[in-house]
């Protein structure tokens, strides 16, 4: 692994994005304009106070594990990846550059919802911002990495989309947004436990209400471990040999 | 013992049920020009694939510059370039090598240098994607003239290339092997580019046919390289026959 590679990469991918601006404007307003349009599908106060936190932590992961599947599956299909696979290239360092990069988009990204939930929508807020913010970043590298891993399993681009739904629906069901975990039954509860975003989620409704406090930085640490450990599967995945 | 720049020993490479090379052996010294030639599907690509080190074998050894093909060393020692062109369709041309130069560990001048030396000046500024087939194809063989390799693998780089800039590829070829004393394998079907090579190998279903130069592959009675070719194939499926009965 060298920095200056993984900077490369990280380079590489975001002029990808520049020169693809439609994709760079609906990755950066598209979660904004859902905030505008819940807010007023809502209309009720109290309710989107406890829905936008919701949105917070579910946007950046749903975009970035889209955004990354088909990314690397592009590097898999196009020969680029082998390219790399045969350059002094460490595997770390395309999976690193790749969450450098959508890391930054998804940066973007949540500071937009966040400044225009705050101001023109209104979002009642007590507690500091920040803590928000990095949980909607930790939740966006969770997506990235993923991504990463589950493109390894498909073979085209119908598949991969396929499994947005895959990953994405048990979790966010499962994740105590419609019913709260506690009172699901045992044997969804036990999986609800073992599912990343359960505590992405309450992480992002503690730091809406209180900030960093409680377990807080426990489920903070727990969506990170789950990031860290699906890019190591996700390296594993890549291969310098192929049949 | 001589430093050859790629020592082949009974290679068998299986993709899927099927085995595609059936132990191959040869030895290739250095600055040579080595001309892979034989039909589609007769297992070209995999033994390049396996010369760079990114095939999966089932037995045999492939020492490349010394080292185990594949040994992390011979990353940047290693110039590689697919039969499809495998670059970044939405980055420009210039942006493509930069990013493979800087992975490379190759100064950004080498952009402009590879730029000329397959003749893509004009186009650096052009996105990828809209290129012609043959200017993508050129893309993708100026990756491999990236840094400095002292073994440049080349799956078919002239295809869908007009006589003009195929001619001018072959230029470069024979001046990299004569001056820098570059090794190249170049993979081809098209015979009348098999004479530019120092030395052939004649593949066929996964075995070697032949491996000798050019000129002492004409001189089995036969006029081309073509005819040669054609008279070795039969001579093999009479000797397969006979062994047979």
């Amino acid at each position: 692994m060298s920095p200056s590679i993984t900077l490369a990469t990280a380079g590489r991918i975001l002029t990808q994005l520049r020169h693809d601006r439609r994709t760079v404007g609906m990755m950066a307003l598209v979660p904004t304009l859902v905030m505008v349009l819940l807010y007023y599908v809502i209309g009720d106060r109290r309710s989107f106070d406890a829905w936008t936190p919701v949105l917070l932590c579910v946007f950046p992961f749903l975009v970035m594990f889209l955004v990354t599947s088909i990314a690397t599956l592009r590097e898999r299909t196009s020969g680029t990846l082998e390219r790399l696979m045969a350059s002094p290239l460490g595997r770390l360092d395309l999976l690193l550059g790749y969450g450098l990069a959508f890391g930054l988009m998804a940066a973007v990204q949540v500071t937009l919802v966040l400044a225009v939930s705050l101001t023109w929508l209104g979002f009642d807020l007590s507690a500091p911002v920040w803590p928000l913010v990095v949980v909607a970043l930790g939740n966006a590298l969770l997506g990235t990495a993923l991504g990463l891993l589950c493109s390894a399993f498909a073979r085209t681009e119908f598949q991969a989309v396929q499994f947005m739904p895959v990953v994405v629906l048990p979790q966010l069901l499962l994740g105590g947004i419609l019913v709260p975990r506690d009172q699901m039954a045992a044997v969804l509860e036990w999986i609800s436990n073992v599912l990343p975003m359960s505590y992405a989620i309450e992480a992002m409704k503690l730091a809406a209400v209180a900030g960093a406090e409680g377990d807080f930085w426990r489920d903070v640490a727990v969506v990170a471990g789950a990031a860290v450990l699906a890019l190591l599967l996700g390296a594993a995945t890549l291969r310098r040999r192929t049949p | 013992m001589m430093s050859y720049a790629i020592a082949v020993r009974d290679l068998r490479v299986r993709r899927g049920r099927r085995e595609v090379l059936h132990g191959v052996s040869f030895d290739v010294p250095r600055g040579t020009v080595l001309g892979l030639i034989g039909p589609s599907g007769c297992g070209k690509t995999t033994l390049m694939r396996s010369i760079v080190g990114v095939q999966v074998v089932a037995g045999g050894t492939v020492t490349v510059l010394g080292e185990p093909a594949g040994s992390p060393r011979l990353r940047e020692r290693v110039g590689y370039s697919t039969q499809s062109p495998a670059v970044y369709e939405d980055l420009t041309v210039a942006e493509n090598l930069a990013y493979f130069a800087s992975v490379l560990g190759a100064p950004k001048s080498d952009v402009g240098r590879v730029l000329g030396e397959v003749g893509l000046g004009g186009q650096a500024r052009q996105i990828t994607r809209t290129l012609s087939g043959g200017q993508r194809s050129r893309a993708s063989l100026a990756v491999a003239l990236l840094g400095n390799p002292e073994l440049l693998v080349l799956d078919e780089p002239t295809v869908g290339l007009d006589p003009v800039l195929r001619n001018e590829l072959w230029g470069l070829f024979r001046r990299l092997a004569a001056d820098g004393g570059v090794t190249l394998v170049v993979s081809s079907h098209v015979m009348d580019e098999a004479a530019r090579c120092d030395r052939l190998l004649l593949m066929r279903e996964g075995d070697i046919l032949a491996d000798d130069s050019p000129g002492a592959l004409r001189r089995t009675g036969e006029e081309d390289l073509e005819g040669a070719f054609l008279r070795l194939i039969a001579e093999r499926d009479e000797a397969g026959t006979a062994g047979r009965s």
